[in-house]
Protein backbone atom coordinates (compact mmCIF):
# COMPACT_ATOMS: atom_id res chain seq x y z
CA UNK A 1 0.00 0.00 0.00
CA UNK A 2 1.41 2.94 -1.11
CA UNK A 3 2.11 6.17 1.64
CA UNK A 4 -0.73 8.48 0.19
CA UNK A 5 -3.46 5.80 0.73
CA UNK A 6 -2.19 5.16 4.28
CA UNK A 7 -2.12 8.30 5.03
CA UNK A 8 -5.85 9.08 3.27
CA UNK A 9 -7.47 6.13 5.21
CA UNK A 10 -5.48 7.03 8.43
CA UNK A 11 -6.99 10.77 8.64
CA UNK A 12 -10.08 9.49 7.48
CA UNK A 13 -10.29 6.87 10.45
CA UNK A 14 -9.28 9.42 12.98
CA UNK A 15 -11.66 12.09 11.69
CA UNK A 16 -14.49 9.62 11.77
CA UNK A 17 -13.20 8.41 15.68
CA UNK A 18 -13.58 11.85 16.63
CA UNK A 19 -17.57 12.66 15.20
CA UNK A 20 -17.81 9.01 17.48
CA UNK A 21 -16.97 10.52 20.29
CA UNK A 22 -18.64 13.58 20.08
CA UNK A 23 -21.89 11.11 19.15
CA UNK A 24 -21.25 9.11 21.91
CA UNK A 25 -20.67 11.52 24.55
CA UNK A 26 -22.59 14.58 23.45
CA UNK A 27 -25.62 12.93 21.78
CA UNK A 28 -26.52 9.37 22.96
CA UNK A 29 -28.11 9.47 26.36
CA UNK A 30 -26.41 7.24 29.22
CA UNK A 31 -28.44 3.94 29.50
CA UNK A 32 -31.23 3.07 31.67
CA UNK A 33 -29.75 -0.07 33.60
CA UNK A 34 -26.28 0.62 33.39
CA UNK A 35 -25.66 4.14 33.01
CA UNK A 36 -22.31 5.96 31.20
CA UNK A 37 -20.69 3.10 31.56
CA UNK A 38 -22.33 1.37 28.56
CA UNK A 39 -20.45 3.59 26.42
CA UNK A 40 -16.87 1.72 26.61
CA UNK A 41 -19.64 -1.15 24.68
CA UNK A 42 -18.59 1.46 21.81
CA UNK A 43 -15.30 0.13 21.67
CA UNK A 44 -15.70 -3.47 23.57
CA UNK A 45 -18.03 -5.01 20.80
CA UNK A 46 -16.37 -3.46 17.81
CA UNK A 47 -12.71 -4.35 18.35
CA UNK A 48 -14.13 -8.19 19.55
CA UNK A 49 -15.36 -7.83 15.54
CA UNK A 50 -12.05 -6.49 14.44
CA UNK A 51 -10.25 -8.97 16.67
CA UNK A 52 -12.25 -11.77 14.98
CA UNK A 53 -12.19 -10.65 11.62
CA UNK A 54 -8.09 -10.02 11.78
CA UNK A 55 -7.51 -13.88 13.34
CA UNK A 56 -9.73 -15.70 10.30
CA UNK A 57 -8.16 -13.43 7.56
CA UNK A 58 -5.13 -14.13 8.56
CA UNK A 59 -6.14 -17.66 9.00
CA UNK A 60 -6.68 -17.43 5.39
CA UNK A 61 -3.60 -16.05 4.11
CA UNK A 62 -1.34 -18.24 6.08
CA UNK A 63 -3.25 -21.56 4.13
CA UNK A 64 -2.79 -19.45 1.11
CA UNK A 65 0.79 -18.64 2.23
CA UNK A 66 2.05 -22.58 2.82
CA UNK A 67 0.25 -23.46 0.14
CA UNK A 68 1.81 -21.29 -2.75
CA UNK A 69 5.24 -20.93 -0.52
CA UNK A 70 4.32 -17.52 -0.58
CA UNK A 71 7.09 -14.79 1.20
CA UNK A 72 4.12 -11.63 0.82
CA UNK A 73 1.10 -13.86 1.80
CA UNK A 74 3.48 -14.89 4.98
CA UNK A 75 4.06 -10.96 5.72
CA UNK A 76 0.34 -10.10 5.37
CA UNK A 77 -0.63 -12.87 7.58
CA UNK A 78 1.54 -11.85 10.21
CA UNK A 79 0.79 -8.24 9.93
CA UNK A 80 -2.61 -9.48 10.54
CA UNK A 81 -2.32 -11.59 12.89
CA UNK A 82 -0.28 -8.58 15.50
CA UNK A 83 -2.86 -5.73 14.95
CA UNK A 84 -5.38 -8.84 15.56
CA UNK A 85 -3.84 -9.45 19.07
CA UNK A 86 -3.77 -5.73 19.42
CA UNK A 87 -7.69 -5.66 19.10
CA UNK A 88 -7.43 -9.24 21.68
CA UNK A 89 -5.69 -6.34 24.31
CA UNK A 90 -8.46 -3.74 24.30
CA UNK A 91 -10.82 -6.19 23.84
CA UNK A 92 -9.59 -7.54 26.96
CA UNK A 93 -9.21 -4.28 29.03
CA UNK A 94 -12.39 -2.38 28.16
CA UNK A 95 -14.71 -5.76 28.93
CA UNK A 96 -12.20 -5.59 32.26
CA UNK A 97 -13.10 -2.16 33.27
CA UNK A 98 -17.01 -2.63 32.67
CA UNK A 99 -16.84 -5.88 34.40
CA UNK A 100 -15.21 -3.88 37.35
CA UNK A 101 -18.08 -1.44 37.42
CA UNK A 102 -21.05 -3.66 36.60
CA UNK A 103 -19.84 -6.92 38.25
CA UNK A 104 -17.67 -5.46 41.00
CA UNK A 105 -14.87 -7.93 39.95
CA UNK A 106 -12.10 -7.66 37.10
CA UNK A 107 -11.71 -10.89 35.90
CA UNK A 108 -14.44 -14.01 36.06
CA UNK A 109 -13.73 -17.22 34.70
CA UNK A 110 -16.81 -17.44 32.69
CA UNK A 111 -16.11 -19.10 29.37
CA UNK A 112 -15.98 -16.35 27.20
CA UNK A 113 -13.78 -14.66 29.26
CA UNK A 114 -11.51 -17.66 29.20
CA UNK A 115 -11.98 -17.99 25.60
CA UNK A 116 -10.45 -14.70 25.27
CA UNK A 117 -7.56 -15.05 27.31
CA UNK A 118 -6.96 -18.50 25.72
CA UNK A 119 -6.89 -16.76 22.19
CA UNK A 120 -4.33 -14.43 23.32
CA UNK A 121 -2.01 -16.81 24.85
CA UNK A 122 -2.39 -18.87 21.47
CA UNK A 123 -1.69 -15.96 18.98
CA UNK A 124 1.20 -14.47 21.23
CA UNK A 125 2.60 -18.12 21.19
CA UNK A 126 2.42 -17.57 17.69
CA UNK A 127 4.57 -14.63 17.56
CA UNK A 128 7.04 -15.92 19.79
CA UNK A 129 7.63 -18.21 17.86
CA UNK A 130 8.03 -16.36 14.34
CA UNK A 131 11.05 -14.56 16.86
CA UNK A 132 12.72 -17.91 17.36
CA UNK A 133 13.00 -18.78 14.09
CA UNK A 134 15.34 -17.34 11.68
CA UNK A 135 15.33 -18.70 8.36
CA UNK A 136 12.87 -17.07 6.12
CA UNK A 137 11.20 -20.01 4.02
CA UNK A 138 11.68 -22.36 7.29
CA UNK A 139 9.87 -19.66 9.38
CA UNK A 140 6.91 -19.56 6.72
CA UNK A 141 6.44 -23.14 6.76
CA UNK A 142 6.26 -23.32 10.20
CA UNK A 143 4.75 -20.34 11.70
CA UNK A 144 2.15 -20.72 9.07
CA UNK A 145 0.76 -24.55 9.91
CA UNK A 146 0.70 -22.93 13.48
CA UNK A 147 -1.27 -20.11 12.62
CA UNK A 148 -3.82 -22.43 11.01
CA UNK A 149 -4.13 -25.18 13.58
CA UNK A 150 -3.98 -21.37 15.85
CA UNK A 151 -7.61 -20.58 13.93
CA UNK A 152 -9.22 -24.31 14.06
CA UNK A 153 -8.28 -24.23 17.70
CA UNK A 154 -9.42 -21.09 18.48
CA UNK A 155 -12.53 -21.67 16.91
CA UNK A 156 -13.46 -25.07 18.42
CA UNK A 157 -12.67 -23.25 21.45
CA UNK A 158 -15.26 -20.50 20.75
CA UNK A 159 -17.86 -23.46 20.15
CA UNK A 160 -17.05 -25.22 23.60
CA UNK A 161 -18.29 -22.31 25.18
CA UNK A 162 -21.64 -22.20 24.12
CA UNK A 163 -22.04 -25.48 25.98
CA UNK A 164 -20.54 -23.84 29.39
CA UNK A 165 -22.51 -21.72 31.07
CA UNK A 166 -22.70 -18.28 30.72
CA UNK A 167 -21.91 -14.96 32.93
CA UNK A 168 -21.09 -12.71 29.89
CA UNK A 169 -24.14 -10.88 28.83
CA UNK A 170 -26.28 -12.68 26.02
CA UNK A 171 -25.92 -11.27 22.22
CA UNK A 172 -27.76 -8.01 21.78
CA UNK A 173 -27.36 -7.28 18.14
CA UNK A 174 -30.53 -7.95 16.15
CA UNK A 175 -28.17 -9.82 13.48
CA UNK A 176 -28.44 -12.37 16.49
CA UNK A 177 -31.79 -12.04 18.77
CA UNK A 178 -33.62 -11.07 15.33
CA UNK A 179 -34.04 -7.10 16.96
CA UNK A 180 -35.73 -5.39 20.06
CA UNK A 181 -32.95 -6.06 22.54
CA UNK A 182 -31.34 -2.88 21.88
CA UNK A 183 -32.03 0.81 20.92
CA UNK A 184 -31.11 1.20 17.08
CA UNK A 185 -29.42 4.54 17.64
CA UNK A 186 -26.55 2.67 20.28
CA UNK A 187 -26.92 -0.18 18.08
CA UNK A 188 -25.55 1.83 14.41
CA UNK A 189 -23.03 3.62 16.64
CA UNK A 190 -21.56 0.22 17.30
CA UNK A 191 -21.38 -0.32 13.77
CA UNK A 192 -20.04 3.09 13.20
CA UNK A 193 -17.25 2.51 15.38
CA UNK A 194 -16.74 -0.92 14.20
CA UNK A 195 -15.76 0.80 10.61
CA UNK A 196 -13.88 3.55 12.45
CA UNK A 197 -11.59 0.80 14.05
CA UNK A 198 -11.60 -1.32 11.27
CA UNK A 199 -10.16 1.63 9.26
CA UNK A 200 -7.45 1.87 11.55
CA UNK A 201 -6.81 -1.72 12.08
CA UNK A 202 -6.26 -1.95 8.14
CA UNK A 203 -4.09 1.43 8.30
CA UNK A 204 -1.80 -0.56 11.01
CA UNK A 205 -2.08 -3.88 9.11
CA UNK A 206 -0.38 -1.37 5.93
CA UNK A 207 2.39 -0.18 8.17
CA UNK A 208 3.28 -3.26 9.90
CA UNK A 209 3.60 -5.24 6.71
CA UNK A 210 5.46 -2.55 5.21
CA UNK A 211 8.22 -3.24 8.51
CA UNK A 212 7.75 -6.64 7.88
CA UNK A 213 8.36 -6.43 3.68
CA UNK A 214 11.96 -4.94 4.77
CA UNK A 215 12.63 -6.92 7.65
CA UNK A 216 12.79 -9.66 5.11
CA UNK A 217 14.81 -7.77 2.65
CA UNK A 218 17.40 -6.84 5.17
CA UNK A 219 17.84 -10.72 6.21
CA UNK A 220 17.99 -11.52 2.50
CA UNK A 221 20.65 -8.64 2.15
CA UNK A 222 22.57 -10.34 5.33
CA UNK A 223 22.98 -13.23 4.10
CA UNK A 224 24.02 -11.93 0.81
CA UNK A 225 26.95 -10.37 2.66
CA UNK A 226 28.37 -13.03 4.82
CA UNK A 227 28.17 -15.04 1.43
CA UNK A 228 30.48 -13.40 -0.11
CA UNK B 1 1.00 -45.34 4.75
CA UNK B 2 -0.31 -47.95 8.06
CA UNK B 3 2.79 -50.12 7.50
CA UNK B 4 5.15 -47.62 7.54
CA UNK B 5 3.82 -45.87 10.52
CA UNK B 6 3.83 -49.35 12.35
CA UNK B 7 7.35 -49.37 11.66
CA UNK B 8 8.06 -46.02 13.21
CA UNK B 9 6.13 -47.22 16.15
CA UNK B 10 8.03 -49.97 16.09
CA UNK B 11 11.36 -48.28 16.22
CA UNK B 12 10.17 -45.49 18.87
CA UNK B 13 9.25 -47.92 20.54
CA UNK B 14 12.07 -50.00 20.83
CA UNK B 15 14.06 -47.16 21.60
CA UNK B 16 12.65 -46.31 24.44
CA UNK B 17 12.68 -49.60 26.03
CA UNK B 18 15.95 -49.54 25.43
CA UNK B 19 17.07 -46.73 27.37
CA UNK B 20 13.26 -45.71 29.35
CA UNK B 21 15.33 -42.04 29.73
CA UNK B 22 12.32 -39.98 28.91
CA UNK B 23 9.41 -42.61 30.37
CA UNK B 24 11.42 -43.07 33.45
CA UNK B 25 11.68 -39.50 33.82
CA UNK B 26 8.28 -38.65 33.08
CA UNK B 27 6.70 -41.33 35.73
CA UNK B 28 9.31 -40.14 38.31
CA UNK B 29 7.98 -36.40 37.31
CA UNK B 30 4.09 -37.75 37.66
CA UNK B 31 4.57 -39.39 41.42
CA UNK B 32 6.13 -35.72 42.60
CA UNK B 33 3.55 -33.67 41.08
CA UNK B 34 0.97 -36.16 43.20
CA UNK B 35 2.92 -35.83 46.45
CA UNK B 36 3.05 -31.94 45.61
CA UNK B 37 -0.64 -31.94 44.82
CA UNK B 38 -1.00 -33.38 48.79
CA UNK B 39 0.08 -30.21 50.04
CA UNK B 40 -2.30 -27.48 47.54
CA UNK B 41 -5.36 -28.95 49.53
CA UNK B 42 -6.87 -31.13 52.25
CA UNK B 43 -6.44 -34.72 50.67
CA UNK B 44 -8.33 -36.02 52.98
CA UNK B 45 -11.54 -33.87 52.28
CA UNK B 46 -14.60 -34.97 50.02
CA UNK B 47 -13.84 -32.10 47.92
CA UNK B 48 -10.90 -34.37 45.74
CA UNK B 49 -14.10 -35.94 44.15
CA UNK B 50 -14.48 -32.56 42.03
CA UNK B 51 -11.14 -32.08 41.44
CA UNK B 52 -9.66 -35.63 40.99
CA UNK B 53 -10.42 -35.16 36.99
CA UNK B 54 -8.45 -31.90 36.49
CA UNK B 55 -6.20 -32.85 38.91
CA UNK B 56 -5.36 -36.71 36.57
CA UNK B 57 -5.52 -34.29 33.11
CA UNK B 58 -3.25 -31.26 34.25
CA UNK B 59 -0.80 -34.48 35.57
CA UNK B 60 -0.96 -36.39 32.01
CA UNK B 61 -0.42 -33.15 29.85
CA UNK B 62 2.43 -32.11 31.49
CA UNK B 63 4.20 -35.25 31.47
CA UNK B 64 2.89 -35.95 28.40
CA UNK B 65 4.71 -32.89 26.83
CA UNK B 66 8.11 -33.90 28.62
CA UNK B 67 7.95 -36.93 26.96
CA UNK B 68 6.57 -35.83 23.38
CA UNK B 69 9.31 -33.28 23.87
CA UNK B 70 12.30 -36.13 23.06
CA UNK B 71 10.19 -37.45 20.17
CA UNK B 72 11.78 -35.51 17.68
CA UNK B 73 14.96 -34.82 19.36
CA UNK B 74 15.77 -38.70 19.98
CA UNK B 75 16.04 -38.22 15.73
CA UNK B 76 18.80 -35.26 15.68
CA UNK B 77 21.66 -37.40 16.67
CA UNK B 78 23.75 -38.89 13.89
CA UNK B 79 21.38 -36.67 11.74
CA UNK B 80 18.67 -39.46 11.95
CA UNK B 81 16.01 -37.21 11.03
CA UNK B 82 17.23 -36.21 7.49
CA UNK B 83 17.62 -39.91 6.57
CA UNK B 84 14.38 -41.12 8.03
CA UNK B 85 13.10 -38.09 5.86
CA UNK B 86 15.00 -39.25 3.27
CA UNK B 87 13.79 -42.75 3.28
CA UNK B 88 10.49 -43.87 1.51
CA UNK B 89 8.58 -43.62 4.53
CA UNK B 90 6.02 -40.25 4.13
CA UNK B 91 5.80 -37.99 6.50
CA UNK B 92 2.38 -38.20 7.56
CA UNK B 93 3.44 -41.84 8.21
CA UNK B 94 6.60 -40.38 10.51
CA UNK B 95 3.81 -38.48 12.28
CA UNK B 96 0.85 -41.31 13.03
CA UNK B 97 3.44 -43.64 14.14
CA UNK B 98 5.08 -41.62 16.41
CA UNK B 99 1.93 -39.84 17.61
CA UNK B 100 0.73 -43.75 18.24
CA UNK B 101 4.31 -44.53 20.20
CA UNK B 102 3.50 -41.07 22.33
CA UNK B 103 0.22 -42.07 23.05
CA UNK B 104 1.70 -45.51 24.50
CA UNK B 105 4.20 -43.61 26.57
CA UNK B 106 1.62 -41.26 28.08
CA UNK B 107 -0.95 -44.50 28.63
CA UNK B 108 1.74 -46.15 30.81
CA UNK B 109 2.50 -43.39 32.51
CA UNK B 110 -1.23 -42.63 33.72
CA UNK B 111 -1.33 -46.45 33.99
CA UNK B 112 1.12 -45.51 36.93
CA UNK B 113 -0.56 -42.66 38.07
CA UNK B 114 -4.09 -43.68 38.21
CA UNK B 115 -4.05 -46.47 40.65
CA UNK B 116 -0.80 -44.10 42.76
CA UNK B 117 -3.93 -41.30 42.87
CA UNK B 118 -6.56 -43.75 43.55
CA UNK B 119 -4.71 -45.43 46.45
CA UNK B 120 -3.09 -42.08 48.14
CA UNK B 121 -6.19 -39.90 48.02
CA UNK B 122 -8.65 -42.50 48.83
CA UNK B 123 -10.92 -42.62 45.79
CA UNK B 124 -12.21 -45.29 43.52
CA UNK B 125 -11.40 -44.21 39.61
CA UNK B 126 -11.96 -47.87 38.47
CA UNK B 127 -15.93 -48.74 39.25
CA UNK B 128 -15.68 -48.18 35.61
CA UNK B 129 -12.73 -49.40 33.85
CA UNK B 130 -14.37 -49.23 30.43
CA UNK B 131 -15.52 -45.81 30.49
CA UNK B 132 -12.27 -44.66 32.38
CA UNK B 133 -9.81 -46.57 29.45
CA UNK B 134 -11.91 -44.70 26.24
CA UNK B 135 -11.67 -41.43 28.10
CA UNK B 136 -7.60 -41.96 28.45
CA UNK B 137 -7.50 -43.36 25.38
CA UNK B 138 -8.99 -40.05 23.28
CA UNK B 139 -7.96 -37.65 25.86
CA UNK B 140 -4.27 -39.20 25.81
CA UNK B 141 -4.04 -39.28 21.47
CA UNK B 142 -5.38 -35.83 21.40
CA UNK B 143 -2.68 -34.83 23.60
CA UNK B 144 -0.09 -36.69 21.21
CA UNK B 145 -1.43 -35.67 18.10
CA UNK B 146 -1.30 -32.29 18.55
CA UNK B 147 2.31 -32.42 20.83
CA UNK B 148 3.92 -34.35 18.14
CA UNK B 149 2.93 -32.24 15.11
CA UNK B 150 4.23 -29.14 17.69
CA UNK B 151 7.49 -31.14 18.26
CA UNK B 152 8.49 -31.75 14.74
CA UNK B 153 7.61 -27.46 14.15
CA UNK B 154 9.84 -26.96 16.77
CA UNK B 155 12.89 -29.77 17.05
CA UNK B 156 15.31 -27.30 15.59
CA UNK B 157 14.22 -24.12 17.85
CA UNK B 158 16.32 -22.52 20.52
CA UNK B 159 14.19 -22.73 23.35
CA UNK B 160 12.26 -26.13 22.46
CA UNK B 161 11.75 -27.47 25.86
CA UNK B 162 10.03 -23.96 26.64
CA UNK B 163 8.32 -23.54 23.47
CA UNK B 164 6.36 -26.81 22.95
CA UNK B 165 4.46 -26.31 26.16
CA UNK B 166 3.92 -22.93 25.27
CA UNK B 167 2.23 -23.68 21.90
CA UNK B 168 0.56 -27.20 23.14
CA UNK B 169 -1.26 -26.37 26.48
CA UNK B 170 -3.59 -23.57 24.78
CA UNK B 171 -4.64 -25.33 21.93
CA UNK B 172 -5.33 -28.87 23.73
CA UNK B 173 -7.79 -26.54 25.98
CA UNK B 174 -10.75 -28.33 24.75
CA UNK B 175 -10.07 -31.72 25.04
CA UNK B 176 -8.34 -31.24 28.35
CA UNK B 177 -11.62 -29.70 29.42
CA UNK B 178 -13.71 -32.53 28.10
CA UNK B 179 -11.62 -35.13 29.15
CA UNK B 180 -11.72 -33.36 32.65
CA UNK B 181 -15.18 -33.73 33.05
CA UNK B 182 -15.83 -37.52 31.93
CA UNK B 183 -13.31 -38.37 34.31
CA UNK B 184 -14.78 -36.68 37.07
CA UNK B 185 -17.98 -38.01 36.63
CA UNK B 186 -16.42 -41.23 36.62
CA UNK B 187 -14.66 -41.36 39.63
CA UNK B 188 -17.93 -40.25 41.36
CA UNK B 189 -18.76 -43.71 40.07
CA UNK B 190 -21.78 -42.45 37.64
CA UNK B 191 -22.01 -43.61 34.26
CA UNK B 192 -21.89 -40.25 31.65
CA UNK B 193 -25.02 -39.62 30.27
CA UNK B 194 -26.89 -36.84 28.78
CA UNK B 195 -25.11 -33.63 29.13
CA UNK B 196 -21.94 -35.76 29.85
CA UNK B 197 -22.03 -37.46 26.64
CA UNK B 198 -21.74 -34.14 24.87
CA UNK B 199 -18.06 -34.17 26.65
CA UNK B 200 -17.32 -37.41 24.72
CA UNK B 201 -18.42 -36.07 21.62
CA UNK B 202 -16.09 -32.84 21.80
CA UNK B 203 -13.13 -35.60 22.61
CA UNK B 204 -13.91 -37.46 19.76
CA UNK B 205 -14.16 -34.20 17.51
CA UNK B 206 -11.54 -32.90 19.03
CA UNK B 207 -9.25 -35.85 17.89
CA UNK B 208 -11.01 -36.04 14.27
CA UNK B 209 -10.59 -32.32 13.22
CA UNK B 210 -6.99 -32.35 14.35
CA UNK B 211 -5.71 -35.78 13.40
CA UNK B 212 -6.91 -34.68 10.25
CA UNK B 213 -5.55 -31.37 10.33
CA UNK B 214 -2.08 -32.73 11.28
CA UNK B 215 -1.63 -35.77 8.58
CA UNK B 216 -2.93 -32.72 6.38
CA UNK B 217 -0.41 -30.22 6.96
CA UNK B 218 2.75 -31.96 8.20
CA UNK B 219 3.91 -32.52 4.31
CA UNK B 220 4.82 -28.72 5.18
CA UNK B 221 6.27 -29.24 7.98
CA UNK B 222 8.51 -32.10 7.74
CA UNK B 223 10.55 -31.18 4.62
CA UNK B 224 14.20 -32.10 4.15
Amino acid sequence: MNDKLLLALGTASALFLVRNLYTMFLVLPDEAAQGAIYRIMFFHIPSWFTCFSCFFISGVISAYAIAKRNFKADSWSVSITEVGLAFTMIGLATGMIWAKVIWGIWWTWDPRLTWAFITALVYGGYLMMRNMIDDPSERLRLTGVLNVFAFVSVAITYKAIDWWRTQHPGPVLSFRTGGGNIDPAIESMIYQNWLALLMLAIVLVGLRFRQEETKREIEGLRRLAYAR
Amino acid sequence: MLRASWLVFLKDVRMEFRGKEALNAAVAFALVVLVLFSFAFDPTSEQIHEISGGLLWILFAFSGVLLINRSFAREQSNDCMNILLSSRVPPSALLLGKAFANTLFILLVELVCLPVFSLFYNINLFALPGWLLLVCVLGTWAIAIIGTVFAAMTVNLRLRELMLPVIVYPMIIPALAAAIQLTTVIASGKTPVGDDLLWLRVLIGFDIVFTTLSIGLIDIVLVD
